[in-house]
């Protein structure tokens, strides 16, 4: 009599085990447990019926008559609640049924993230055809929201798809980017960009704190207090292997149920499948392996030997139009290197991961008609070597694929505008250059293009390489750094044009070389994107240099220096008695008086900063940002409050200035002062911007300099008031901010754009002036604030300022 | 022969960032690339001791915060024109957790 060999379970897994089995002529006596009503389908496709692409008929893989066929016995379903291993046999709503076999194949189930409301009507998982059918009511109702949570393979498929069922859709993702398990920053952000262009909205770094509504689900709300309104909510932050009955039962279950290579359990007489199993440490939530599992459990049934060897998985995104592949590796390993390729024009983004010159790792974006060519490799681990200079263009390969910066300009149309300042366009320029302007001065001269702000010099002199060819003699401006051949007034000019928001987004947009850029180019980007996007860019800890990072200035010996600021050069008995206080108690070997009048706290050690920052607070002290590109010091002198000569408020206006300027970044430093009579004791002709007072009113002058260089400041005006004087100032320092090539002062990048375009930007144009200072305040909305007491907390105490470990009585053994 | 040791969580390190696992002959700076790889090297510049896990963490280097040396975080050498080498530690990553090798701890403490 044949052997009973009951299955738990008849998702793809235990149905691939099943057609294995059955051609190897086994003969068993076989009952099969589904918890859903119906047999095997192709789970894959769930994502093509909910888009409305496909019909549950035509992803049915076994239908009544296969099973029939076969003699299985289907108990579809019935829910298996116990598994009896004393007595062999399994509990059901139906009785027990005994085995001599028994395999668990009970897959997974959709993790709902522990909120409040998660079990509200409304809140469904993506797993089976009975959520599909959930969603698809949902998206019957007009003007339907949905908000999935989850921004993985699952939740944008279900998030394309419902979207083209004419729902409104949100997609709420933890992580920076999309698909962050498969896809790295830069095809992360491609993705995104493809999702919102169809109108899908994306938002990363998105921490949902509860579900809302009361019979059904209204909204989700998130950490930072936003409201999104739903009328569905897709839950799709993952799957948990399905593991109760095996854990009930006492088998071994660690994250699944676990087996050997042979897809035994701790039982010899049971065996598991798919999803539900752990095989050496890992879960596998892609049908490849749980294919190769099926074929090594119907050889163990049939009593040969087999061993489930763990296979490269790739994947694929499910959604009609949008080219994703990914496949293999890409972290935890030493020695591997990335060939990376970018086209921005037409959003192409290849990257190969190579281990010992061979393939281990792919992600393709926008062009995947390679992928099984660069998988084929990858399973094969071929020897790639020879063809490794030209392997990422792929097999069909010829010729020269670079791209080229002077083809970019030549293509551009005649009407193209060039020069925004002046109006110029391309064919403006090519003819005057055609009549004999054959360098940048003479193009000036005859256009006025690149004669204002200069930041389309670069493109003028493009245009005049590649209307003259050989005769024009190379442009004297380089590049940011070897990650690009990008120049920064070409970086800022794309990233407003083309509103480029992350490093990722603008490395993907210029072609960058590198995958991450350099020490040299993170930082400039940072700069270009918080001035360019105060509200919307976050601001990459990791792309700061480490005075930045630390909110201190890093001293030889790998201590720091700590300047509390003294607004305008005033401090108080209480101030100096709160610093003394710190000198003392965390033995700090020297205080210095700096020239910008404050006090200089140095070498202190870098465990101790958050400490000696929440002392100093306490006494109303705040950063004095002495390590900052951004405003370091107002200068002042005492003025009318004591001086027998001052003629204003010196002082006064001072602070003013200060309290409105500080916490702003800037291409480099920004150091200020404000005398009170023309005897300028506060030294402010050599300041970035100088204030001198005199009887009638303000004289501001900018553009000094006293360190490598010493340059007197230029005059920009003479001002009746006070308020006129801070405007002055604001919106010179806007415009610097807005123009500036990062790591330039003031004074040379005026010496580029020249003192009379200033001029006629913040002092004739008073709108203008107006403008620069509203967007100013702006970024100030945002920056404005102290980061000493932002560090100061617990949290960063824990995750930035503490050892990740302490091994140092490890090592004393 | 190694002895693997859980020092954290790899999300415990901010991607192309770097924190310090303190050891009685001085500090390890352990770093997470972009791309999520960890790398565990002797926190100290061969050029003047700058503190490398202060650095900008780039590809699969770091540049020392002090004067710019460039180290490779695969092989602790120097790159470009400068010439140099930092110690390396075995260190790899495993269901998110970071193991570092103690063995050449325990190793230069009997040296």
């Amino acid at each position: 009599m044949a052997e009973k060999l009951v299955i738990i379970g008849a998702g793809m897994a235990s149905g691939r085990m099943l057609e294995e089995l059955l051609e190897r002529g086994a003969d068993y006596d076989i009952t099969l447990f589904g918890a859903e009503p119906r047999g095997n389908y192709n789970r894959i496709m769930l994502s093509p019926v909910l888009a409305g692409e496909k019909t549950y008929e035509e992803i049915v893989t076994h239908d009544a008559d296969w099973y029939r066929d076969n003699n299985i016995t289907c108990r579809f379903g019935e829910t298996v609640v116990k598994i009896d291993r004393k007595a062999k046999q399994v509990v059901s709503a139906g009785g027990v049924t005994p085995y001599d076999k028994l395999v668990v194949a009970t897959g997974s189930a959709s993790f709902f993230i522990p909120v409040t409301g998660n079990d509200l009507p409304g809140v469904v998982g993506f797993r089976d055809l009975d959520d599909v059918e959930a969603m698809t009511a949902a998206a019957r109702k007009p003007d339907g929201k949905a908000v999935i949570i989850g921004g993985g393979l699952l939740g944008l498929e279900a998030a394309a798809a419902l979207k083209l069922q004419g729902m409104d859709v949100t997609v709420l993702h933890l992580m920076d980017h999309l698909m962050e398990r498969q896809l790295d920053p830069a095809a992360g952000y491609l993705l995104q960009k493809e999702l919102e262009s169809r109108g899908i909205n994306v938002i990363c770094n998105a921490h949902t704190k509860a579900i809302l509504g009361h019979d059904h689900v209204d909204a989700v709300l998130l950490e930072d207090g936003t409201i999104h309104p739903a009328d569905l909510v897709v839950m799709a932050a993952g799957i948990r292997p399905e593991t109760r009955l095996a854990v009930d039962s006492g088998l071994h279950v660690e994250r699944g149920i676990v087996v050997d290579d042979s897809m035994h359990t701790s039982d010899p007489h049971i065996f598991a499948l798919g999803e539900c199993v752990e095989h050496d440490s890992v879960v596998y939530g892609l049908v490849a392996p749980l294919f190769d599992m099926a074929k090594v459990l119907a050889r163990t049934l049939t009593g040969e030997t087999a061993a489930f060897i763990p296979p490269a998985v790739a994947t694929r995104l499910k959604v009609t139009g949008v080219e994703l592949f990914s496949a293999g590796e890409f972290d935890e390993d030493d020695g591997r290197e990335d060939i990376v390729f970018r086209d921005p024009a037409r959003g192409i983004y290849k990257r190969l991961v190579l281990e010992d010159n061979r393939i281990v790792g792919i992600v393709m974006y926008g062009d995947t008609a390679d992928a099984t060519w660069f998988f084929g490799k990858l399973t094969m681990a071929e020897d790639i070597g020879p063809i490794r200079e030209t392997l990422i263009f792929g097999p069909a390969y010829q010729g020269d694929g670079l791209a080229d910066p002077l083809a970019a300009v030549a293509a551009m149309p005649a009407e193209a505008e060039i020069c925004g300042c002046n109006g110029v366009c391309k064919g403006t320029i090519v003819e005057a250059i055609a009549d004999g302007a054959d360098d940048l001065g003479k193009v000036r001269a005859a256009t006025k293009a690149s004669a204002s702000c200069g930041n389309c010099t670069g493109l003028v002199e493009q245009l005049l390489a590649s209307t003259l060819g050989d005769d024009f003699e190379a442009p004297t401006e380089q590049p940011v750094c070897g990650c690009t051949d990008l120049t920064h007034d070409d970086l800022r000019r794309i990233i407003k044009a083309r509103a480029l928001k992350s490093i990722p987004a603008v490395m993907q947009e210029a072609g960058w070389k590198t995958s991450c850029g350099c020490h040299v180019c993170r930082p400039a980007l940072n700069y270009y994107l918080i001035a360019e996007w105060p509200l919307e860019y976050r601001d990459d800890q990791q792309s700061r240099f480490v005075n930045e990072r630390n909110h201190a200035n890093i001293q030889k010996d790998g201590t720091y220096s700590v300047v509390p600021r003294m607004w305008g050069g005033i401090t108080t008995p209480q101030e100096l008695r709160a610093i003394a206080d710190a000198a003392e108690k965390y033995n700090v070997p020297t205080v210095h008086v700096t020239g910008g009048q404050r006090i200089d706290l140095l070498g202190v050690k870098r465990e101790d900063l958050p400490d000696i920052w929440a002392d100093l607070n306490a006494a109303g002290l705040v950063s004095g940002h002495a390590y900052s590109k951004g405003l370091r010091t107002v200068k002042t002198c005492v003025g009318t409050d004591h001086c027998r000569f001052g003629t204003q408020d010196s002082t006064g206006l001072g602070i003013k200035l200060e309290k409105i300027l500080w916490g702003s970044w800037t291409p480099h430093k920004v150091k200020l002062a404000v005398s009170g009579c023309p005897r300028n004791c506060a030294e402010a002709t050599c300041k970035d911007v100088g204030v001198i007072c005199v009887d009638s009113g303000y004289e501001v002058s900018a553009a000094g300099a006293a360190g490598m260089e010493l340059k007197e400041t230029e005059p920009l005006a003479k001002v009746a008031t006070e308020q006129e004087a801070i405007d002055l100032t604001v919106a010179f320092i806007q415009l610097y901010r807005e123009n500036a090539r990062y790591l330039d002062r003031p004074y040379k990048w005026v010496a580029r754009v020249g003192m009379d375009w200033v001029r006629a930007q913040v002092v004739e144009d008073t709108d203008n002036r107006a403008a620069l200072c509203a967007r100013f305040e702006v970024s100030q909305s945002v920056y404005r604030k102290d980061p000493w007491a932002e560090q100061a907390t617990d949290e960063h105490k824990q995750n930035k300022w503490s050892p990740l470990a302490d091994l140092t009585l490890e090592a004393a053994e | 022969m190694s002895r693997w040791i859980d020092i954290a969580a790899l999300d415990d390190i901010p991607a192309r960032g770097a924190r310090v696992v303190k050891t009685a002959q001085g500090c390890i700076a352990v770093f997470r690339t972009h791309d999520d790889r960890v790398f565990a090297l002797d926190d100290a510049c061969p050029h003047k001791n700058g503190t490398l896990s202060e650095g900008i963490v780039h590809g699969a280097a770091v540049t020392c915060p002090l004067h710019n040396w460039v180290i490779n975080l695969e092989t602790g050498m120097a790159e470009g024109p400068d010439e140099g080498q930092v110690a390396t530690y075995q260190i790899r990553v495993e269901n998110g957790r970071i193991l570092l090798d103690a063995s050449r701890l325990s190793a230069r403490s009997a040296a």
